[in-house]
């Protein structure tokens, strides 16, 4: 029991968030081990966002619960959020900063002991190709390297949960597979929870892959099973979000 | 973690143009002030002398200047509230302070004290301004340090009225609108009322500045400024707390 504490680093159980009379995300369970990637679809609207606001712990669930590393969100919201790193779909980034001083920023913010604060930062940069611009202001960067920033402020504490909200959206090919090459990277240390619309990354990069169509989760299943049953990851994805069939019946083991 | 934030929000603020140009107005405004006083002096020095007991220079001189430094301050206010959370709503980096392992709690008080250290460098200016005549003559002392104090104390009024306010929208102009129209109807609140021991009068934040411009430490005034203070920064924690709730 403890040993499976240890290794699930997010257990969501029965999460549900209305506004107002509409519920947006209803019943989803989610789980995820220790150097698992985790790869999160669904089409706009689904619920995706507000299933990881409220992993995140950015909004409150109507019911439900989330626990991170075996601590209680709603409980002990600071030590739980201190082992999340999490890349919104827009990423915080202060442009009137310097890269450096909004990644100091940012690992003080999540209590990076400052013995530790400059190799972090320096092994954050190296990870995240970063090397060459820290001293340039985050406003004058790149679209790609802003997200490369974005993503660097998710992972310099160390987290034990990455979760990155469409970190490949609105980037060229070679950014995206760099990205993807460092998302893979992350996978091995971190547990990482990934939310794209291009369903080749998520075969690429994932282990497993979970579907959201309004507010349920509607299949789970890992990309190897996929691969052993012989079905391609865009057939299964159209067939549930498109078709008739009513969620809850496809749900695969 | 309070001083992690209160630093972050002057870095922004003195990265932005934003800051040296209100400091450059509120200087020259101040100055303006100051030799139309200073010059007034002069002229009516010599009657003064005439008069037994008459008001020193720190009453002629230092003490407008603070009034007109309250009422500089109150205008320039809301252009600084606005960004600390409506600004950072509006450019999504609300997120990253509501993602880290920090309270509201830590957020909002951050978010002030950077402000009132801000204010604090207004206020050394002025300060300095007022002593620069003490190269041709003496000053009193008592009457400009509770100046001084009053100042900073309506300082921190405005700055927690100003949060409150930005944290109710995440329309930056919208928070600068409504605090300077909250701000000036609290300022000008007392000319309603005609008799002294009106609620209105009560309620006006100028009456209570008043009494620290004359030299005049009030406890009332200080319990005044002290609830003041506390009720909006109160208000703006539960706020943001009430945010995750509401989505």
């Amino acid at each position: 029991m403890n040993e499976k504490t240890i290794s699930t680093t997010i257990l969501a159980q029965g999460l549900c968030r209305d506004f107002g009379n509409r519920a947006a995300v209803c019943e989803v369970n989610l789980e995820l081990r220790r150097g698992e990637v985790l790869g999160f679809l669904g089409p706009n609207g689904a619920g995706k966002t507000t299933t990881m606001r409220m992993l995140t712990g950015n909004l409150s669930p109507s019911a439900g619960s989330v626990t991170i590393c075996g601590i209680d969100m709603l409980g002990r919201p600071r030590d739980a959020k201190a082992r999340i790193g999490y890349l919104p779909e827009v990423p915080p980034l202060y442009r009137e900063l310097r890269v450096d001083e909004y990644l100091l920023l940012v690992a003080k913010l999540h209590r990076v002991a400052s013995a530790i604060l400059r190799p972090a930062l320096v092994k954050t940069k190296q990870r995240c190709g970063l090397s060459d611009v820290g001293r340039q202001l985050i406003g004058s960067l790149s679209k790609g390297y802003q997200q490369r920033v974005g993503i660097a402020q998710a992972i310099i504490h160390n987290p034990d949960v990455v979760i990155l909200d469409e970190p490949t959206a609105g980037l060229d090919p070679n950014q995206m597979r760099e990205i993807r090459s460092l998302i893979r990277e992350l996978g091995a240390e971190h547990s990482v929870i990934l939310s794209t619309h291009i369903l080749s990354e998520v075969e690429t990069v994932c282990d497993r892959v979970q579907i959201m169509h309004r507010g349920r989760m509607v299949f789970n299943d890992s990309i190897d099973g996929l691969k052993q049953k012989k079905t391609s990851l865009e057939e299964v994805f159209s067939q549930l979000t498109l078709g008739e069939a009513s969620p809850g019946d496809i749900q695969a083991s | 973690m309070i001083f992690t934030i209160a630093f972050k929000e002057l870095k922004a603020l003195f990265a932005s143009s934003l800051a040296w140009t209100l400091l450059a107005l509120v200087q020259l405004v101040l100055g303006w002030v100051f030799m139309g006083r200073l010059d007034a002096f002069l002229e009516v020095q010599s009657q003064l002398v005439q008069i037994a007991n008459p008001p020193g220079v720190t009453e002629i001189i230092v003490a407008p200047i603070f009034a007109m430094a309250a009422a500089v301050l109150l205008m320039a206010t809301p252009l600084l509230t606005m960004r600390l959370i409506a600004e950072e709503r509006r450019n999504h980096t609300m997120t990253l302070l509501t993602s880290a392992p920090i309270s509201m709690t830590d957020i909002v008080l951050g978010k002030f004290l950077g402000l009132m250290i801000f204010f604090c460098g207004v206020i050394f200016l002025v300060m300095v301004l007022s002593l620069s005549l003490l190269m041709g003559g003496t000053l009193d002392i008592g009457l400009l340090l509770s100046n001084a104090v009053g100042l900073l104390l309506i300082c921190a009024c405005f700055a927690a009225l100003g949060l409150y306010i930005s944290s109710l929208t995440a329309q930056p102009a919208v928070a600068a609108a409504g605090t300077l129209g909250i701000l000036l109807g609290l300022w000008v609140m007392d000319i309603a009322a005609d008799d002294g021991g009106s609620i209105m009068r009560t309620l006006s934040l100028l009456k209570h500045y008043e009494s620290f411009n004359r030299g005049l430490i009030d406890t009332f005034d200080l319990a005044y400024f002290s609830l003041f203070i506390l009720t909006f920064l109160v208000l703006a924690i539960r706020r943001l707390d009430g945010e995750r709730l509401r989505g």
